[in-house]
């Protein structure tokens, strides 16, 4: 097993300023903006990124935190074998409707998740419009998904895996890449 | 310290309290609170269950638990079916293994069972390849009834450990006392019961509770008072002289509650008997939590299908 540290966390900070710049600029109107985080990691990095807007434009958007465990599509009746997964918390503290949601994970990996999310996302209302933002794009896509936004492309293989750590959940920070080694 | 909860219920079905793990019960009372926020949706319903069938076979009069069932099936997307005793073969004498054979043959994945034998779910949990749930056995096992009043507990007062709970009323007819003391004992909260000495199970103790024979005796100090129901109908051979006679001496009064702690909670499985084991006065007063309690089973009743939706087969990587 190697380990190979992919960011550090100052690594990870200043991938979350360029996204929030990029965010603002694309966005346009940053009061339009929700960013709503995909549990467990995706709610801090939302959270972040919400404060750096916040400190660029003077206006924080709001922040949600979505659980899509009750909309995944690899549990269920699609495998023989399977366990459910622990359920999070919801929360949108304003309504969708009309906002430009932005999706934050940690991982963008098969779009699985993301599939998920969207699903969740559309029961709560109608947004103008859904954006995607990630730290680590890993590639290796499923379904036909990308990301608007994304703090580092890590080219990977299918047995590797990344690894995000986040202070708030982790108490550790940076980005790896480990991979089994032959022999 | 709080209980850890289990990583998953690595069970087929839900026949009662009693097989339980104290982390069992956490993991469903977590997920259950989880649950809760689909009913504040403007789209009450989740994917998680699309696809799968139950069948609700209530063998006994039951509208509250059934509904309940019912509402929390729909918003798991699931497909169910809604059987009642009378208007089936059951009325032209088909045994209960036959009529949950013959339903089985129709590929359901949960059978939700009420009969009024004790053990009924335990036999068709043997039986069936499909998850059973039961939804009350005869004067046995509740156990959704008193994982819901558990989720209503926790949300006021944040634990069950320490909480003091007096479960006052009909103990020898009820299935949700049962059900209430192995939880709460299990959980570390402190569990006394109260009824007349005609009302009260031989060896109830034995389950995990204190025994008292005048319910102010019980309620002192109280964090929760559940009162129970007395059963008019299986009162034919009444257990005490007259129900004016039980309301003065057994009934859920103003001036009683004042003997528990001040912001005590004041629970009931329903249906209510007014002015027999409880006072309207705290009933609709402000301590109640009594319908709280009915919106709670659904999220109870969501988090067992869930969770019983996995439990078999092996666990895989998340």
């Amino acid at each position: 097993m190697t380990r190979v540290q992919v960011l550090d966390t100052r690594g990870v900070s200043r991938a979350l300023e360029r996204m929030a710049a990029e965010l603002i600029e694309r966005v346009g109107d940053e009061k339009l903006l929700y960013l709503v985080g995909v549990q467990t990691r995706g709610v801090p990095l939302a959270h972040r990124l919400a404060g750096m807007i916040g400190a660029a434009t003077g206006h924080e958007p709001p922040v949600g935190a979505l659980d899509i465990a009750l909309y995944r599509d690899d549990v269920g009746p699609w495998r023989a074998a399977h366990q459910q997964p622990v359920l999070r918390a919801t929360e949108l503290p304003v309504s969708v409707d009309d906002k430009v949601v932005c999706l934050v994970d940690d991982v963008l990996y098969t779009g699985r998740t993301v599939r998920a999310a969207l699903d969740t996302l559309m029961d709560y209302g109608r947004p103008r419009a859904i954006r995607l933002a990630v730290l680590v794009d890993r590639g290796h896509r499923e379904l036909p998904i990308a990301a608007d936004f994304v703090g580092r492309t890590v080219p990977t293989a299918h047995s590797e895996d990344v690894q995000v750590r986040v202070r708030e959940c982790d108490g550790e920070e940076g980005v790896w890449l480990e991979k089994e080694v032959a022999g | 310290m709080s209980v850890q909860p289990a990583a998953r219920l690595r069970r087929k079905d839900l026949v009662g309290i009693d097989p339980l793990s104290a982390g069992e019960i956490q993991l469903i009372l977590d997920t259950a609170d989880q649950m809760r926020e689909i009913a504040a949706r403007p789209i009450k319903k989740v994917p998680a269950l699309r696809g799968k069938t139950v069948v609700n076979l209530f063998m006994e009069a039951s509208t509250r638990t059934r509904f309940s069932f019912e509402v929390a099936e729909k918003r798991l997307s699931a497909d169910s079916l809604s059987f009642s005793a009378a208007a089936s073969s059951v009325s032209k004498g088909e045994t209960l293994v036959d009529t949950a054979l013959n339903l089985e043959a129709m590929q359901p994945d949960f059978i939700v069972i009420r009969h009024v034998h004790a053990g009924a779910p335990h036999q068709l949990a043997r039986i069936l390849k499909s998850s059973v749930i039961n939804a009350g056995d005869g004067a046995h096992e509740h156990p959704t009834q008193a994982l819901l009043d558990a989720l209503t507990v926790r949300l006021h007062r944040g634990t069950l450990e320490g909480q003091v709970v007096a479960i006052v009323g009909d103990l020898q007819h009820s299935r949700v006392v049962r059900s209430n003391v192995l939880l709460l004992s299990r959980m570390g909260a402190k569990v006394r019961v109260a009824a007349p000495a005609s009302m009260v199970p031989v060896g109830i103790e034995s389950l995990g509770c204190e025994v008292h024979r005048r319910i102010e005796d019980a309620i002192a100090g109280a964090d929760v008072v559940m009162m129970l129901r007395i059963q008019l109908e299986r009162q034919g051979r009444m257990n005490f002289p007259t129900v004016r006679e039980y309301y003065d001496f057994f009934a859920l009064t103003p001036e009683r509650l004042k003997l528990a702690r001040k912001d005590c909670l004041v629970m009931h499985p329903g249906p209510m008997n007014r002015g027999v084991e409880i006072d309207s006065r705290v009933a609709d007063g402000p301590q109640s939590v009594i319908l709280e309690q009915v919106t709670n089973g659904v999220a109870v009743r969501m988090a067992v299908l869930y969770l019983l939706a996995g439990g078999h087969g092996e666990p895989t990587a998340d």
